[in-house]
């Protein structure tokens, strides 16, 4: 993970300037704008269609944008196709419904990226893989496959498999959300001490509770633009816009 | 609260015999109506008709190792016809002195499949036996060195041209197979144009018609005095055949692929040739291996197709036998005797595909 150097301590590891997308004639994102500071932690929060998960999405390229700039560890993401491998492999995903590969085992799925992408030897590649299951807590199921684990189990792999990669950035695309209640405790406690370690975290998630125990920002989008971001004290306390307190109101 | 038991003074009878055991059984399933009584009785009938009959042409009346002339005096089956001639059945044209080198040559070929049945011995050294492997059957069969006759390829047939042209159909076309349904994917134009032009043409035509242009309209466009071996041509078509019904399966079982695998292999920054290599291949291939192997199973029978352009294939090579005015009329018995063969073959795959997709499915 890495260190922030004191002179560069200001400057956004994410940038978005201006980004629009649409979906054919549809309009689905406009005037998005963020920069985001090593280190810090983003919570978006906002009604399903709102466009949350595909700004997150546009930052490693799984969606693309037709307007704007985005600009990820100083590499800008355009049609370049070497561009968006470096991106990818510095910024790290957690999907909805985990999408663990069935066919390996947990530690090859953890190993593959190194191996293959980071060119890192197998043996060293499976040390690092040994050691964040033991940090998610799942070492002892390394030997077993994806189909045999729960979905909390499943989501924590899949958390370190990201990590695995070293990556700069993690984005989360609302990764409790497919698990049962008993099950989203043991994802959250990972994703807050991963938060306390320092890692740059976007957050998709309906989790209130998450934001503000961990959130530096926590962020409102409706119908595709960014409506409102504050400090999490601020923002739940003292919402400014209408469409925030109506989505407040339902949530809490 | 009604936990007392009932059965304390209660007499333990036996089913009645109707509704139990073998009788029972039939007149539930059998005799349960009237309809189902009727068509029993049908059936029975039917099979007490031919069933005997059957057994007596095939098995009692037969022949099975005697002169064409002691066949014609029987009513049985003239099994006689496969032993009598089974050296031009099943090698054809190959010199009758030199009919080990083709025995051989199967014998090797059969090895080796069996040897890569077996999951546990699928590594590189597996490559390195097959190509040892296929250098010494075509040295075999060619012969010209080692004090072996030399056999042009116009003389390979048989069991060894059947197996021959099945077994490279298949390999060849598998690969190739996938490649096109990679290429129907393809989001570049000129790519997924070719493959689907390709593909819509060979599947629009007869396998026939694909035998008949590579055997007599290919060659007019070769220059003056240039030929390309007959057999090279019929294994080309082919391989092209058989690849574009391996390619619409392939993109099937590509198509079931949830788009999170895609997503997830790039979202780890592996790029296009590593995600299908180590992602999407692997399980896209799992799943469509019973479709698979049912067109690599009627890629070998049709094989059999290849007498349109006089190869000599096994089936070839036995419709020769019966126009020998010896053995003719005896055709029911050769074709049976083909059919057994092709029919073991066949199953052989099929039982392994089973047993393939048995093995595949630990740990899912």
């Amino acid at each position: 993970m890495s260190e922030p150097k004191t002179e560069n301590a200001g400057k956004p590891i994410i940038e978005i300037v201006d980004m629009h997308k649409w979906y054919g004639e549809f309009h689905v994102l406009s005037d998005i704008n963020l920069a985001v500071k090593p280190q810090e932690r983003i919570v978006i929060c906002g009604p399903s269609g709102s466009g949350k998960s595909t700004m997150i999405r546009c930052i490693n390229r799984l969606e693309e944008h037709q307007k704007g700039r985005i600009i990820v560890d100083g590499v800008e993401l355009t049609k370049d196709i070497k561009n968006i491998e470096k991106v990818r492999a510095e910024v790290g995903m957690v999907f909805q419904h985990f999408n663990l590969f069935p066919h390996l085992t947990i530690l090859d799925n953890l190993t593959l990226g190194p191996i293959w992408v980071r060119k890192t030897p197998k043996k060293e590649a499976e040390e690092t893989a040994m050691m964040y299951l033991e940090k998610v807590h799942i070492a002892e199921q390394a030997k077993k496959f994806p189909g045999q684990l729960s979905g909390g189990q499943q989501q924590r792999v899949a958390i370190a498999r990201s990590l695995c990669m070293s990556p700069k950035v993690m984005l989360f695309d609302e990764p409790t959300s497919a698990l049962d209640p008993e099950m989203i405790k043991e994802v959250l406690d990972v994703m807050i001490d991963l938060a306390q370690e320092g890692m740059t975290m976007l957050v998709v998630t309906h989790e209130m509770g998450f934001a503000k125990s961990v959130a530096d920002r926590v962020m409102f989008m409706d119908e595709g633009q960014i409506v409102e971001q504050n400090k999490p004290h601020d923002f739940f306390d003292n919402p400014q816009h209408e469409r925030t307190k109506l989505f407040l109101s339902q949530i809490l | 609260m009604g936990n007392e038991s009932f059965s304390a003074g209660r007499e333990v009878l036996k089913p009645p015999v109707t509704q139990v055991g073998v009788v029972g059984w039939l007149r539930k399933n059998l005799f349960n109506n009237w309809y189902n009584s009727l068509l029993t009785l049908l059936v029975l009938y039917g099979l007490w008709a031919t069933v005997p009959p059957l057994i007596n042409w095939a098995f009692i009346d037969s022949l099975w190792d005697s002169s064409s002339a002691a066949c014609r005096d029987i009513d049985g089956a003239c099994w006689s016809i496969i032993p009598q001639n089974i050296s031009f059945i099943l090698f054809g044209f190959f010199p009758h002195g030199e009919q080990w080198r083709p025995i051989t040559a199967i014998i090797l070929l059969l090895s080796l499949v069996f040897y890569s049945k077996n999951k546990k011995h699928w590594k590189r050294s597996l490559a390195v036996y097959w190509l040892v492997g296929l250098i010494v059957m075509g040295v075999l069969m060619r012969g010209g060195i080692f004090g072996m006759e030399l056999v042009e390829t116009a003389q390979w047939s048989g069991l060894p041209l059947t197996l021959m042209l099945s077994l490279f159909g298949m390999v060849c076309a598998y690969p190739l197979g996938i490649v096109l349904a990679l290429g129907r994917r393809s989001r570049l134009p000129a790519i997924k144009s070719l493959c689907v032009v390709y593909i819509e043409l060979i599947r629009g035509v007869p396998l026939i018609s694909l035998l008949f242009m590579s055997s007599v309209m290919f060659p007019l466009f070769l220059p003056e005095g240039m030929t390309i071996d007959k057999i090279l041509r019929a294994q080309v078509a082919l391989i092209l055949f058989t690849a574009a019904y391996i390619a619409e399966v392939v993109r099937g079982g590509l198509q079931a692929i949830p788009k999170g695998q895609y997503e997830a292999a790039d979202s780890l920054g592996l790029n296009y040739g590593k995600s299908m290599r180590f992602i999407i291949l692997p399980q896209a291939l799992k799943i469509v291996i019973p479709p698979s192997v049912g067109i690599l199973i009627g890629a070998f029978k049709d094989t059999s197709l290849v007498v349109i352009i006089a190869l000599y294939d096994v089936l070839k090579t036995t419709q020769v036998t019966l126009s020998n005015p010896k053995w003719m009329g005896f055709s029911t018995e050769a074709y049976i005797f083909l059919a057994m063969l092709y029919f073991i073959c066949c199953l052989g795959m099929s039982s392994y595909s089973r047993k393939l997709e048995k093995e595949l499915h630990t740990g899912r």
